[in-house]
């Protein structure tokens, strides 16, 4: 059931609760915007699978840098 | 609950929860804030290096609430004092609307906030810088020098000296000559500056116990201090304009503010008291007013010099 009797403490605190709720969507804005900007930034598009926090073998460094040898060979060998 | 524990209730709510959003963004020092985000976002635009525009605006951002939060706890630490004081005595805590406690925590929330933000957004140089001068501002200068030494402006100002660094930082990542000049200017044209104003207007910092030069030492001490800051701030200021981010436009301008204010500054040190009295401190008013534009010029023309490199037009 909601509230239907407006209390006198809504009334009063009414700038104040509006100034949190624009300070939170404003922080929501912000951080949203950020991640736009930072992935739209990446230089390889791949790099931001480095963000999502799941184990990914595939970019360790030891394994990049095998790829990278393989590629080479592949490369003098054709 | 009784009807005296309701009205005592009440009366509490009216003393400490009436404060409006009003009152906890003055816990911030708007009037402080605004000239570091000009000094930040000076350091941040002449910087060899750009950044994306959203990027850029939310550093400024951070550094401003960052300069905020040390306000809020250099007002929850200077309660005390603050409603001694004339100036101060109508801050949100003396007058009641905002208790001590919300503006400790006020104050640390936002330095938290604004410090990993930064950290996230731009670099860790940035965001160290940024947490080092909140705790200069609120530690080394509110909690310990502030009421102990006279010194107390030279040594705190360093706090109002590090936005374009930060700025600088956000930039390019790194410190260098250009920033810490940038930090010099400023450090060192505050206690000329403050004591010009200190010389003109009657404080009542003594009533609270906060050592003031022109209390503790005379105003022939405060003086001559004007002169020796002002000395020192000259070959600072022009040398700016010989680094990666002058130029003739500054040179040309930084000379002549820097004569004005060397002036000014002799000759509020060759006056005494009974002539400052006898014209209404004519001369230290001329001098505290010409300080303001000082500043805001010589980061002006930073500005200027940032355009004119852009648009290929710079002399050198």
């Amino acid at each position: 059931m909601g509230i239907k009797v407006e209390h006198e403490l809504h009334t009063r605190r009414r700038g104040r609760n509006f100034g949190v709720g624009l300070l939170l969507v404003g922080m929501v804005g912000i951080v949203f915007g950020l991640t736009v900007v930072k992935v739209l930034g990446l230089s390889d598009i791949r790099q931001f699978e480095t963000f999502d926090h799941v184990a990914r073998p595939a970019i360790e460094p030891a394994s990049i840098k095998a790829a990278d040898q393989l590629r080479a060979t592949d490369e003098v060998g054709q | 609950m009784t009807d005296a524990s309701l009205t005592e209730a009440m009366q509490s709510d009216a003393r400490t929860g009436e404060a409006g959003m009003g009152d906890y963004f003055a816990l911030l020092k708007p009037r402080v804030m605004s000239l570091v985000v000009f000094t930040a976002l000076v350091g941040l635009l002449v910087a060899p290096v750009g950044i994306h525009p959203f990027i850029g605006f939310v550093a400024i951002l951070c550094i401003a609430v960052g300069a905020g939060a040390s306000g809020a706890l250099n007002m929850w630490w200077d309660a005390d004092i603050d409603v001694l004081m004339k100036r101060t005595a109508k801050r949100p805590i003396p007058a009641g609307k905002v208790t001590p406690q919300e503006a400790l925590g006020l104050g640390l929330a936002l330095s938290g906030f604004s410090v990993v933000l930064l950290w996230l957004a731009t670099n860790a140089l940035a965001a160290g810088l940024l947490a080092f001068t909140i705790f200069f501002y609120a530690v080394i200068y509110s909690m310990w020098l502030k009421r102990s030494t006279p010194q107390n402006i030279v040594i705190g100002g360093a706090a109002g000296a590090f936005p374009p660094m930060i700025g600088w930082a956000v930039a390019t990542g790194g410190v260098s000559v250009e920033s810490a000049l940038m930090f010099a200017l400023i450090f060192m044209w505050t206690p000329p500056h403050f004591w010009a104003l200190a010389l003109f207007v009657k404080t009542d910092y003594g009533d609270a116990g906060v050592p003031m030069l022109t209390e503790s030492h005379g105003r022939r001490v405060t003086r001559n201090h004007v002169l020796g800051y002002t000395i020192f701030l000259v070959p600072v200021a022009v040398g700016i304009a010989f680094t990666s981010i002058g130029g003739a436009f500054y040179l040309a301008l930084s000379i002549v503010l820097n004569l004005r204010f060397l002036w000014g500054a002799f000759l509020v040190w060759k006056r005494d008291e009974t002539i400052a009295e006898a014209d209404g401190y004519a001369t230290e008013k001329w001098l505290f007013r010409i300080s303001l534009s000082y500043l805001f010029l010589h980061f002006g023309a930073l500005l200027v010099e940032a355009l004119l490199r852009y648009l290929g037009w710079a002399i050198w």
